[in-house]
């Protein structure tokens, strides 16, 4: 028995909305690295410079508060899946975080609550600044303004 | 250097960072990105005022 002739690709090209395109341009891949390794980098290197300082005050604020509070700086062969997950995070901050493995803030292990504070603080700075690092990328696309 | 914060401050310092790039990231328009800063930091304070008194009734 013969199969139904559809063409299933007619119909979905019938159906989709163009949506405009969004060339990769070097500034899309560059932008999000800058900013990825100075926090607020990206924006800043794409002119949008109040968005960039806010940023760049923010997670680096945020970064320093964790060291002042005792927080743990976690490492790539943490082991625990826990670990791992923690080292992503903190990862984020870019050069912040290397600058805190090469002077060795942040080797201390949570003893009390403001410490785990304060690694909670460092973990969410990092993950702040991918967020800040994909929205430079959108930018840099010309997704948003 | 040592920073001693109690737990509802660090929350609200948390939630002032937090709010800001929420605010810049998700937002388009410079209004909009003032106007979610502060529903998100209104959101997060609230959160800890929420928390904070359903933990107090629980322990009673």
């Amino acid at each position: 028995m013969a199969k139904p002739t559809t063409d299933k690709t007619k119909d979905k090209s019938k159906n989709t909305v163009s949506e405009p395109e969004y060339p990769l341009t070097t500034m899309a891949v560059v932008a999000p690295i800058v900013g990825w390794l100075i926090p607020g980098g990206g924006h800043i290197l794409l002119k949008r410079y109040g968005r960039g300082i806010l940023l760049l005050v923010s997670v680096v604020a945020m970064f320093l508060i964790g060291l002042g509070m005792q927080g743990r700086i976690y490492k790539p062969n943490g082991g625990d899946i826990l670990d791992i997950l923690g080292f992503v995070g903190d990862v984020g901050s870019g050069a912040l975080y290397f600058l805190a493995r090469i002077m060795d803030w942040g080797n201390v292990m949570a003893a009390n609550a403001a410490a785990d504070y304060g690694k909670t603080f460092l973990i969410v700075a990092g993950l702040l600044n991918f967020i800040a690092a994909a929205d430079a990328h959108h930018i840099a696309l010309g997704k948003k303004p | 250097m040592t920073i001693n914060l109690s737990h509802f401050s660090a929350a609200v310092v948390f939630a002032l960072f937090a709010s800001v790039v929420f605010g810049i990231t998700q937002r388009n328009s410079t209004m909009e990105q003032v106007k979610y800063g502060l529903y998100c930091f209104a959101l997060f304070v609230g959160g800890v005022f929420v928390a904070g008194w359903v933990m107090a009734l629980i322990r009673r």
